[in-house]
């Protein structure tokens, strides 16, 4: 009892802190001089149309580095802990058979799905999206392919191989901007070309490529250490 | 009253009451997979708050198109910065709820109890 | 309008919500938590935020709820 009155006043002085937050929030009427700055400059600077694009790749590149590198970390951790649970339970793969509907719609949504995520990816600077949009849609295709078949299994090393050579090749891109332009990350070194056209934004479409490999392939590799076992009834 | 009824403001407000009933969650379930909910609600509050926050009045997606021009950009989007942010953040969310189920299914292997009664080795 | 809209919004989310915290039924609870994600989409959509909109429709909705429903599917099959 005494234990939930505490709990109370914690939440209770929570939400006085916040309503001082929100009584105060009028909204804005303009944007404030960086964002401006990003907007006045981005499209000139590094010729992407979206400029969400231009902030994720270009001006906060090390946030998304630093984002990928924490994506990393938590899809082999959780691979660890289920590979040494999955060690020792050698109960023999009962599966449960799949309904016809699923699996017929499966063979004509997964590629489509692909697709998409292929599209959203390499038009991340013209349109909404980009790699890690473009990574999750790809891993919800993988997830259709494993609820409509679940005895597929999946290449380990080709998941591995194509995580490594994206991240690679993302980190490579960077340091080639340091080389070849003026900073890491700089997208500059290739030419920027029209604004809107899809060849165009220097690395940024290279770039987004990269991460869209390596955040699909991240997010299949937790799904997959999670589908270990799982069909059994 | 009225200075209230903006877009912003609404969905800032369903953002911390959101952020309020994922903490109310976390502390009060004792169910393991309920703590794992509570915490992905309060990820989405959080994410709801900060892209409210770079709205700006009657503004548009920050993509120059035919319907924004370069010239009348800074006039016309919504601040890309912190929808930059709330982006990587979604992505980290998973990841780190992804970890969370990882560590509940450990434990239940442990003791089998998603009870958060039952895991005592740290009271004294 | 798109007011009105963030209003029913903006109560559907937090019933939900309310419901995933509180409903004895764990796999009630888990869809309620992935439906918060896809309605927290729309009203991205309305604060001028597409590319935001996109990865929450596919990782809130998507993705997480799939994670959550195979570690409760394990943890079944550890029981029996």
């Amino acid at each position: 009892m005494i234990k939930k009155g505490l709990l109370l006043i914690l939440l209770v002085g929570f939400v006085a802190v916040i309503s001082g937050l929100l009584i105060n929030f009028t909204g804005s009427n303009e944007l404030n001089p960086l964002a401006s700055y990003y907007a006045e400059k981005g499209p000139t600077e590094v010729g992407a149309a979206n400029l969400v694009t231009a902030v994720v790749i270009t001006y906060r590149g090390f946030d998304t580095l630093g984002e990928v590198t924490i994506l990393f970390i938590a899809a082999a951790i959780v691979g660890f802990f289920l590979k040494t649970m999955n060690a020792d339970t050698n109960r023999p793969l009962r599966l449960r058979k799949t309904s016809e509907i699923l699996e017929t719609a499966s063979t004509l949504l997964v590629p489509t799905i692909f697709m998409l995520g292929a599209y959203i990816f390499v038009n991340g600077h013209l349109t909404p999206g980009g790699g890690f949009q473009g990574g999750a849609v790809i891993a919800t295709g993988v997830m259709m392919i494993i609820l409509a078949r679940p005895a597929s299994q999946f290449n380990h090393k080709l998941i591995s191989v194509l995580e490594s050579i994206s991240g690679i090749g993302f980190v490579v891109m960077g340091v080639l901007g340091l080389v070849l332009a003026s900073g890491f990350l700089n997208n500059a070194f290739l030419p920027l070309g029209k604004l809107g056209s899809l060849l165009s934004a220097g690395a940024i479409p290279i770039i987004y490529v990269f991460i869209g490999i390596k955040v699909g392939s991240e997010l299949t590799s937790i799904l997959d250490s999670l589908k270990e076992n799982q069909n059994e009834i | 009253m009225a200075q209230y009824l903006t877009l912003e403001f609404i969905a800032m407000l369903t953002g911390f009451i959101l952020i309020i009933i994922g903490l109310w969650g976390m502390i009060t379930q004792k169910n393991l997979i309920k703590l794992v909910i509570g915490f992905s609600l309060f990820d989405t509050g959080l994410n709801i708050v900060i892209v409210s926050m770079a709205y700006v009045k009657n503004s548009t997606a920050p993509i120059i198109d035919k319907a924004v021009d370069v010239s009348q950009a800074a006039s016309k989007i919504a601040d890309p910065v912190p929808q930059a942010l709330v982006l990587t953040s979604i992505v980290i969310g998973l990841g780190v709820t992804a970890l969370m189920l990882a560590y509940v299914l450990r434990m239940y292997r442990e003791k089998k109890s998603l009870d958060i009664n039952s895991y005592t080795d740290l009271r004294w | 309008m798109s007011i009105l809209l963030a209003i029913f919004l903006g109560l559907v989310i937090l019933v939900l919500a309310i419901t995933a915290i509180y409903h004895k039924n764990t796999k009630v609870a888990i869809i309620a938590t992935g439906t918060v994600g896809l309605f927290a989409s729309v009203l991205y959509l309305l604060l001028a935020a597409p590319d935001v909109a996109l990865t929450e429709a596919s990782i809130g909705s998507g993705l997480s709820t799939i994670i959550f429903f195979y570690v409760l599917n394990k943890i079944r099959q550890s029981n029996d």
